[in-house]
């Protein structure tokens, strides 16, 4: 079987994209199919130096970090390398938030951070020409199965739909509160919630995001058990191109209105819906579930 | 419902609010309110099945009334401080105009809560009424002009304060008709929320 050869280059980054990966639970399977020619990580067969150096064939180029015209990598700006290897490959991954869109280091030290093809959610021309071969695999980090599935879907020449973000919608186009566990304290809007508790839904007071956030968090689970919100963390909209936010832990609100409220949902309607599921009182739902 | 139906139950609603206002809540009957609109008692209970289902779409009525009101208003490219004025304007001319419609408000639904138990839970019948003040709190927050706070120590400020000139007015305390009240009292309230 013909293995895809690809580059992960790293940006200004954390690595946790690179961690995230190492997670994915059938790694042999995609080392089946997929080669490094350089990971910062994994052995490969290339150094960076030669990737910088040589014209070394490759198929999918994947970034993980935010992109700035000072950042260097092997003493070349990673902008050059990254021009290098667009012009070559099939496709061009953002891995993560801040290849797809600054993320973090925005706030950090080096000027004009941005994701590859996007600055928060504004479109940028440093890397136009090779926009119709981008994808987004947005998220802090992007979850394996996501990152992988999208490159297996590129190997099997799909077709995949992306959103306006340049998202696979495959996993992109549901919210992070598909599939939540709390969706019953969301309905009847209940939030007596402490952080890692099962009770309560964290939209009202406790800053969860996951009703205006694009992902499948609640979908794939992480390390096929668990998300955020079902461990009793706030979603934090790591997928978003606003992602980080301030004040992570407590939902804006103007005179007890949500700032942000769920995805495509009128304000009017909403507070209708609110004050119907107000007048309920459940008492199953106001005490802890197990109860010994 | 037909246009006609339609009709028909507004009138039964405007008729029910004027005996409310005039007999009490508890001293008016079905069999009065069908009297007095000329109708039979049995045609009445193909509107309102009983006198406390009528009683709840009274309010709720009202709340749509009022809620559409306030909805013109808050979609009108204003300031929070010209809308203050423009929804306390509105309140006191609702309550010279139609004043039993606000003391069936104030008098009945407020004080007979053993009625709306059962049907008109926390604020479900008045939802539409609610849900314009919200807007005209929230949007006011965001654009600058209004404190953050609890939604009800807000509420309650409005409200209780035109609820309570209403009443004064309904027990012929106040000297001065209510339209004369509404630039003190917008400033009143504008002064309080103001950031």
């Amino acid at each position: 079987m013909k293995k895809l050869k690809v580059l992960w280059l790293s940006a200004l980054s954390c690595n946790g994209n690179t961690h995230a990966f190492f997670n994915y639970p059938n790694l042999e399977y995609f080392l089946d199919n997929f080669e490094f020619i350089y990971h910062p990580v994994i052995d490969s067969e290339y150094s960076l130096e030669d990737i910088v150096c040589k014209d070394i064939e490759c198929d999918i180029l994947l970034v993980e970090g935010g992109i700035s015209d000072d950042f260097l990598r092997a003493n070349t700006p990673i902008l050059d390398i990254i021009k290098k290897y667009a012009k070559k490959v099939k496709k061009i991954v953002s891995v993560g938030t801040c290849a797809s869109f600054g993320g973090i280091f925005k706030g950090g030290a080096y000027n004009d951070v941005t994701g590859l093809f996007f600055d928060e959610e504004k479109k940028i021309d440093r890397l136009e020409e090779f926009r119709d071969k981008a994808i987004n695999v947005s998220g802090c980090p992007v979850h394996p199965d996501i990152l992988v599935n999208t490159l297996f879907s590129i190997k099997q020449e799909l077709k995949l739909k992306l959103d306006n973000l340049l998202r696979p919608k495959e996993y992109f186009a549901y919210s992070i509160h598909n599939g939540c566990t709390r969706n019953e304290y969301f309905e009847y809007k209940v939030d007596n919630h402490k952080f890692g508790e099962l009770e309560g839904c964290m939209f009202y007071e406790h800053g969860c995001q996951a009703p205006f956030t694009h992902g499948s968090c609640n979908k794939i689970l992480w390390n096929e058990v668990n998300s955020k919100t079902r461990a009793g963390l706030p979603c934090m909209g790591c997928t978003e191109p606003s992602f980080p936010r301030e004040n992570l832990f407590s939902t804006k609100k103007n005179m007890g209105i949500p700032q942000e409220l769920p995805l495509g949902v009128n304000k009017r309607t909403y507070l209708t819906l609110a004050g119907i599921t107000k007048a309920f009182t459940i008492e199953r739902l106001q005490k802890k579930l197990i109860d010994d | 419902m037909t246009p006609k139906k339609r009709q028909k139950y507004e009138a039964i609603i405007q008729k029910s609010l004027e005996l409310f206002a005039s007999k009490g809540f508890y001293n008016t009957t079905i069999p009065d309110i069908a009297n007095s609109l000329k109708m039979s008692v049995g045609n009445m209970y193909n509107y309102f099945k009983s006198k406390d289902i009528l009683a709840k779409e009274i309010i709720q009525y009202i709340s749509v009334y009022l809620g559409q009101k306030i909805k013109e208003i808050n979609e009108e490219d204003i300031s929070t401080k010209e809308k203050t004025t423009k929804i306390i304007k509105m309140y006191f001319e609702t309550a010279s105009i139609k004043p039993e419609m606000i003391d069936y408000f104030l008098r009945i639904y407020l004080s007979n809560r053993e009625v709306f138990v059962d049907s008109c839970q926390g604020m479900i019948c008045v939802n539409e009424f609610v849900t314009e003040i919200m807007i005209y709190f929230e949007e006011g927050v965001k654009c600058g002009e209004l404190r953050d706070q609890d939604f009800f120590s807000a509420f309650g400020l409005f409200m209780g304060y035109l609820g309570g000139m209403v009443f004064l007015k309904g027990e012929n305390i106040l000297p001065k008709e209510l339209d004369e009240y509404v630039e003190d009292i917008s400033n009143n309230i504008y002064k309080a929320l103001s950031v």
